[in-house]
């Protein structure tokens, strides 16, 4: 079982950060003004949460005339999508060696 | 942090699901190198080989041992903070007509932190599920 990568992990411990990032998922590209509505917090909360997204790598801000607009980077949340998936094959694997070790014990 | 539930029927006595389960040596060949020692409060450590963001390390505990019928144990991987992985194991066996109904849950909290990390759990949740589609994305 492995650790989960850490940067990624608790980035999105916050809620706050979690929903923003849902947002992004639901919405594909949001500007700061658009996330700021739903987050229920300023704006300069806002951008303070979206450049701790962008560092752990989840996020990726593109600027457009005198907007930017964010939108999730599929690449960068993979290491959280490979954790996932080494978590949910493991037991299943686990089980198979056991219905192995099982058929060759006495 | 979710639950991962893992059940299956065996064509074989509890008996010897159980001696599987416990045996450090027979344990050894199906979950990982270890030092399990059977009883309540002992500390053992399931060792594999390290991986990217693993040691190979996880930290058990004894939780509940109930011969042939149910036995579990803290599954803990990495030191402590946010990152830490702080489950446990449970496994429970019923006799069936065909051998033994065996379920693995592996919880993503203890016990005792259920009231304060259940919000969060089911957070994680609903949080994988709406995640899971943008695996599909380049």
């Amino acid at each position: 079982m492995r650790k989960p990568p850490d940067l990624i992990f608790k980035c999105l411990a916050d809620p706050t950060r979690r929903s923003i990032f849902e947002h992004l998922c639901r919405d594909g590209r949001v500007t700061v003004r658009g996330l700021t509505g739903e987050a229920g917090i300023s704006q300069p909360a806002v951008s303070k949460h979206l450049r701790m997204l962008k560092r752990a790598g989840l996020v990726r801000g593109a600027r457009q005339g005198r907007e930017t607009y964010y939108s999730v980077f599929p690449r960068g949340a993979r290491p959280l999508f490979d954790w996932i998936r080494h978590y949910r094959a493991f037991w299943p694997d686990r089980f198979a060696r056991l219905d192995a070790v099982l058929a060759q014990m006495p | 942090m979710h639950t991962v539930v893992v059940e299956k029927e065996f064509p074989h006595p509890p008996e010897k699901i159980w001696r599987a389960l416990t045996d450090p040596k027979l344990m050894s060949l199906w979950l990982m190198e270890n030092d399990f020692v059977p009883g309540i409060g002992r500390k053992f450590s399931l060792r594999a080989k390290p991986v990217a963001h693993w040691n190979g390390v996880v930290d058990c505990e004894v939780l509940a041992l109930e011969p042939c019928r149910r036995l579990a144990y803290s599954w803990n991987v990495g030191a402590d903070g946010p990152a830490a992985l702080r489950t446990v194991v449970t496994w429970t066996l019923w006799p069936s007509p065909a051998g033994t109904r065996v379920r693995m849950e592996h919880a993503g909290f203890r016990p005792d932190q259920k009231g304060n990390y259940q919000g969060a759990q089911f957070g994680w949740q609903a949080f994988f599920a709406r995640l899971e589609p943008l695996l599909a994305q380049p």
